[in-house]
């Protein structure tokens, strides 16, 4: 419960009711609060948009309001619509870096596709050089045979 | 300044149209409802203080902003534009997640594919490049973005768009 007058009341020199719409968002200890927004908007229009809301939304309502006022009061030309251009130029900037990246990464991916289709014919071709008695002999090795002069061969 | 018509601000204000009125320029009487929302929100006194302390060739610009600002805060009266940066935002934070994970892919593939593979360098300029949100205090710490809110994202943010484009609903 705040004891005394708000922020907004001690800024208007008034007296500060029970009731009053300001208290509950501008305390009395942050009065550089109250300040900007009332400099923005109007101790007036500051009322009159946080009476058109239901209680649960005004906390919020007070703190965007005051987000608000501090950009106008930063940069008195643009507000906040100077931070919304340039997080559009950000999110522009990175879009096209990472597009530029996953190119990259598809170009890395296909030179090593290539690259292993380029192996797969080496060996193709290193086979089909091979003269008739050496494919022989490569396939007799790999089922374990020794070469074919070596082979006995039993008559019965 | 057309003429002997009243501009839009004087003409809601029902009072004489000065010659040197410092909404003239800017609220012409044949867009009503300019002026109007940016009363609304901003009251004409504090627009009018707010235009006379800029300098003359910066309050076009200021005058739009004010209007952008003001429209965004009635079609969401509870985040008005603020809203809409911490939706930005959000989509700053994903790009660079997704970015971060395509350049760590970038680099793995170089380390597997060795020196055979052409240099293909990072953009170092870019790399550490800050274009991500950086605690500067220039961007305030904004509170949660609320999906339930009504919150109405205008399809372009681009300054040109915003500056061109009629944003009276």
């Amino acid at each position: 419960m705040i004891s005394g007058r708000c922020a907004a009341c001690k800024y208007l020199r008034r007296r500060c009711p029970s009731h009053c719409i300001f208290s509950p968002y501008f305390p009395p200890n942050d009065p550089q609060r109250f300040a900007c927004v009332h400099r923005i908007y109007g101790a007036s229009n500051v009322g009159k948009m946080l009476l058109k809301l239901p209680p649960h939304l005004r906390a919020q309502t007070a703190d965007t309001l005051y987000m608000e006022a501090k950009c106008r009061i930063q940069d008195p030309v643009y507000g906040c619509v100077g931070i919304i251009s340039h997080l559009h130029q950000q999110i522009r900037i990175a879009e096209s870096q990472l597009a530029k990246t996953q190119a990259e990464i598809a170009v890395f991916n296909s030179i090593a596709r290539e690259a292993q289709v380029q192996e797969i014919e080496a060996d193709s071709n290193f086979f089909k050089n091979l003269l008739p008695e050496e494919i022989t002999a490569a396939g007799l090795r790999s089922y374990g045979y020794g070469s074919p002069s070596t082979q006995t061969f039993k008559f019965n | 300044m057309g003429g002997n018509s009243p501009c839009a601000s004087c003409k809601l204000l029902r009072r004489r149209c000065a010659k040197d009125c410092v909404f003239a320029p800017y609220f012409p009487p044949d867009d009503p409802h300019k002026f109007a929302i940016v009363h609304k929100v901003f009251g004409a006194s504090n627009v009018s203080k707010m235009l006379q302390e800029l300098p003359v060739q910066q309050r076009a610009d200021a005058v739009s902003s004010l209007v952008y600002e003001a429209n965004a805060r009635v079609r969401d009266p509870v985040y008005g534009c603020v809203g809409a940066i911490s939706y930005l935002q959000n989509q700053v934070s994903q790009l660079q997640m997704q970015l971060a994970v395509a350049q760590a892919e970038i680099l793995c593939i170089q380390m597997q594919q060795g020196p055979v593979m052409p240099t293909q360098q990072i953009d170092e300029d870019n790399h550490d490049k800050s274009y991500f949100l950086h605690d500067n205090g220039l961007i305030p710490k904004f509170i949660n973005f609320d999906s339930s809110s009504s919150t109405v994202i205008p399809d372009s943010f681009k300054r040109e768009s915003i500056f061109r484009h009629d944003m009276v609903s």
